[in-house]
């Protein structure tokens, strides 16, 4: 057998925290070979980000670091920092997970590629530039010529993803990191990013070293696995043993918590399509605009758009970012004007309602905001946040309000105890129970859930949905549920409605649209979603080329 | 040291290790924390602490109905005859304090010396910083109040209130803070210091304001805001309750900026004749009064100036550590003496 690209050889990453050193990542041992995949998976925490850094010596200055990283049989632990400089960008090349941050936003894209080609190349401007175009135009991104002189907040997304790609392959490295390259991207962005690193892994014969915890992408990519836990490898195999035969309890658990799209129950209604009773939010031909702000035009983020939500329902509204879906949440529980139309919250008007209306109705109502560590205002203790909503109703106040609130803290399962914390020292699972826990506390009957499991973990995620589902059940609130996650909405919702560039495509009931879907933008969206099997996968991504 | 034991640890850590220094504790803990981690900031405070003490218990002071008798046995109005005993070159009043521990060791009678007419030039000097002080602390409070709310109301509201606050800034703003400063000097000078601080104060919050309102603009598109909204808060507990305290610490960091730009402004103005007005005294008048006798009698010059130096770079100080200590981005980095310390143990 050939040198590896990569070979780690227990490997240990240790942080000085307070006084004490807490390993990030215990022993690791693995080896990639050109052309190959390793995946890294695990839940946030679990140190699969520290050991990518650790391999090109990237870490913060509080870290230390045992054992042995050799990249194409060269040490990499220990050495001088000129010595890693020839080897960064040059053999080993990262891709990060936010191409916005990872990009600097006052040069061009062309420049930075650039500057990586001359720092390793003699290479003089013209020719470099002539890299460059190169480049981009083998990442994909439209008008090459154009685009080299292009600054990143010009870009969309996923162009911005392959400007990093197109910067990470500058120098043909032999190892391409990639730390969660897709988890900030749509569903659709991502099976295209997906598709452009398979197909310059054949032709470059590069190794991937590929950081995620999304088990699709995982499915759709690795050739060999490797999951952690808590800094430790739980598990070490090929793609196909780990899918299909996992070994360790760990590595079960995080494959059951994947939720699969058309694989859950359906879940019925208490009353008949006949007998519909009122709905208790009623969208009629909604527009709503952002306002012109100086020389920025009005836009217009969602047109002429009617939804009804009926008691005891969950309908869930997906659609790519920026398709409108906040919008309509927010308009919804009047925290924005909409422009015409009509909008009802449980019989009440709030299209032209005053503050002192809009105060009343929202009584009847509860939001989840989509960032839990920014949803709770971190200067309040989390008891407060909940109690808030109740106080500020005038239900109730002092010792009365202490045990609403711990009965809250009860119904979505945190200890009582917390009452006291403050929102930094709980867990995102954790943070977002409280925020669902405020969105309870008048007992709404309707809520808005605006992507609550975007910020979380599988695992997490499975738990949150199971308790999410079972207040649904107990308390029969109407829910407007707003994911891009096809699969979680499978899982909740009775309904589900797509939204595109402000727009609804489609609505109906949750079988007709995720399983028999009629638009193609419908059937775009889900043909896009990764599937935890990499058999099927391969057979979808088959299709899915073909289609094109 | 236990906290240096190389720790090869076999426990398990769950959840994000770069929270584990702020576990359990709340926010004002982990500021106070990194606070007094802060070396020079922890120091300056003490040594500020000791100097408003020393100052203050100095001297006779009246507070309503309290009288307090002072330490040192000469008030700054008292007259003593002017001692020329043992001073160089025949020049009366020299400073009697000596610090060579093989000689003369002790303050003396006159430790600061005297000034022309033979008043003790110590009580002076801790009348001046006293003065001085108390402007410090009064324009920074009333900046700090007035700065605040101006950026408040801006930033929360945002349109035309904003823009017209913002304006009555700038116009603050472009009119040279001595020269406001002298004219108020001019006017309510003979008020005494009280009011002379007060006055400036309304002209000290010009930088706070731009920064709260900065500070109020992001924090204002937080989803914990649009939950307060929605959970029915009136406007003035979103600002009070929710957004105020989260802002706090760039409101107490530049309170301290301006409380040492104050202590500046005061001495200018003094200097040049328009702030504190005879007999009281300040640091800066005492400079002004002075400024002639600097070559031949430099401790005249000396005694304020050092007081003034003490104060303002003490202050500074502070207001950085405080900074450090409010900035969530920043990480305490391990030092290189801890660092040296663990490697010891574990070569051991």
């Amino acid at each position: 057998m050939s040198t590896p690209v990569l070979k780690v050889k227990d490997y240990t990453i240790e942080f000085w925290v307070d006084g004490t050193w807490y390993p990030a990542a215990i022993d690791m041992n693995f080896e990639l070979q050109a052309g190959k995949t390793l995946a890294i998976v695990g839940e946030s925490g679990s140190g699969k980000s520290t050991t990518a850094l650790g391999v090109m010596s990237l870490l913060a200055s509080n870290a230390r670091t045992y054992g042995s990283v050799q990249v194409k049989g060269v040490e990499m632990v220990g050495t001088s920092a000129g010595h890693l400089q020839k080897y960064r960008g040059k053999e080993v090349a990262y891709i990060f997970q936010e191409p916005m941050t990872a990009l600097n936003p006052v040069y061009t894209i062309g420049a930075q590629i650039i500057e990586t080609l001359r720092t390793h190349f003699d290479l003089g401007p013209k020719e470099a530039r002539t890299r460059a175009i190169e480049l981009i135009s083998m990442v994909d991104i439209p008008n090459p010529e154009q685009s080299v002189d292009k600054y990143p907040h010009q870009l969309s997304g996923g162009q911005r993803q392959r400007a990093m790609i197109a910067q990470a392959l500058a120098c043909d490295p032999a190892l391409l990191i990639a730390d969660e390259p897709t988890t900030a991207l749509d569903v659709t962005v991502q099976a295209e990013i997906l598709d452009l690193m398979r197909d310059l892994r054949s032709k470059l014969n590069s190794a991937i070293l590929l950081i995620t915890h999304d088990m699709g992408v995982v499915a759709d990519m690795a050739d060999e696995i490797l999951v952690m836990k808590d800094g430790r490898t739980v598990e070490h195999g090929s793609a196909d043993q780990i899918f299909n035969n996992p070994q360790h309890p760990y590595t079960k658990e995080l494959l059951a918590a994947v939720p699969v799209l058309g694989t859950s129950p359906k879940r019925s209604l208490s009353y008949s399509e006949s007998a519909k009773p009122a709905p208790v939010l009623n969208l009629e031909d909604v527009t709503i605009e952002y306002p012109k702000r100086g020389r920025v035009p009005a836009f217009t983020a969602v047109k002429n758009l009617s939804l009804q939500i009926y008691p005891g329902e969950i309908v869930g509204l997906v659609g790519e970012s920026g398709s409108g879906k906040t919008t309509v949440g927010r308009a919804s529980i009047g925290l924005l004007p909409i422009k015409s139309g009509k909008l009802e919250v449980v019989g009440h008007d709030i299209s032209h309602a005053s503050q002192k209306d809009l105060q009343k109705i929202r009584r009847h109502t509860g939001i989840v905001f989509q960032d839990p560590a920014s949803s709770l205002n971190p200067r309040l203790p989390i008891g407060e946040s909940i109690g808030e909503p109740i106080f500020l109703a005038g239900l109730a106040k002092g010792a009365d309000l202490a045990r609403k609130v711990e009965d809250l803290l009860d119904q979505v399962e945190l200890p009582r105890s917390y009452r006291n914390r403050y929102p930094h020292e709980l867990s995102g699972g954790q943070r977002q129970r409280v925020g669902i826990a405020r969105a309870l506390a008048l007992t709404p009957d309707l809520m808005i859930a605006d992507e609550p499991t975007s910020a979380l973990d599988v695992s997490v995620q499975a738990r949150f949905l199971e308790l999410f589902q079972d207040l649904q059940q107990k308390l029969q609130f109407a829910c407007l549920f707003i994911s891009h996650d096809l699969a979680v909405v499978d899982i909740l919702s009775h309904r589900v409605a797509v939204m595109q560039n402000g727009e609804l495509v489609e609505q109906g009931d949750r079988d007709l649209i995720l399983k028999n879907p009629q638009m193609a933008y419908t059937q775009r969206l889900i043909a896009a979603v990764p599937v935890p099997n990499p058999a099927e996968q391969e057979k979808r991504r088959v299709a899915r080329l073909a289609s094109k | 040291m236990s906290i240096f034991k190389r720790k090869r640890s076999v426990e398990v850590v769950s959840g994000d290790i770069a929270n584990r220094e702020v576990e359990g504790l709340s926010q004002g803990q982990i500021v106070r924390r990194r606070f007094i981690r802060h070396r020079g900031a922890m120091i300056s405070l003490i040594v500020l602490v000791a100097v408003i003490l020393f100052v203050f218990s100095a001297l006779d002071f009246q507070l309503f109905f309290i009288k307090y008798h002072g330490w040192w046995k000469y008030s700054f109005t008292d007259q003593p005859e002017i001692r020329t005993q043992g001073c160089p070159g025949g020049l009366g009043g020299c400073p009697t304090l000596s610090l060579n521990p093989f000689g003369a060791f002790g303050l003396g009678d006159h430790p600061f010396g005297q000034d022309d007419i033979g008043r003790d030039y110590f009580a002076l000097v801790m009348r001046g910083a006293q003065r001085s002080i108390l402007v410090m602390f009064i324009i920074g409070i009333v900046g700090g109040i007035v700065g605040t709310v101006i950026g408040a109301i801006s930033g929360f509201y945002r349109g035309w209130t904003d823009s017209i606050l913002m304006r009555f800034t700038d116009f603050i703003i472009t009119i040279p803070s001595v020269i406001i400063g002298s004219v108020i000097g001019y006017h309510f000078g003979n008020l005494g210091v009280t009011f002379l601080a007060l006055y400036l104060g309304l002209f000290a919050w010009t930088g706070l304001s731009r920064l709260v309102r900065g500070e109020f603009l992001s924090l204002r598109e937080r989803e914990f805001v649009d939950a307060a909204k929605v959970a029915g808060a009136t406007n003035r507990r979103i600002i009070f309750k929710h957004i105020l305290p989260n802002a706090v610490g760039v409101i107490i960091v530049s309170v301290t900026l301006i409380m040492s730009g104050a202590i500046l402004l005061e001495t200018a103005l003094s200097y040049l004749g328009f702030g504190v007005v005879a007999p009281d005294v300040s640091l800066g008048l005492l400079i002004s009064q002075y400024q002639d006798s600097f070559s031949s009698r430099p401790w005249l010059f000396w005694y304020p100036g050092i007081f003034i130096i003490l104060i303002a770079l003490t202050v500074n100080f502070i207001g950085d550590g405080l900074r450090d200590a409010f900035d969530p981005r920043q990480r305490r980095r391990i030092s290189r003496k801890e660092r040296s310390a663990e490697r010891k143990v574990a070569n051991a």
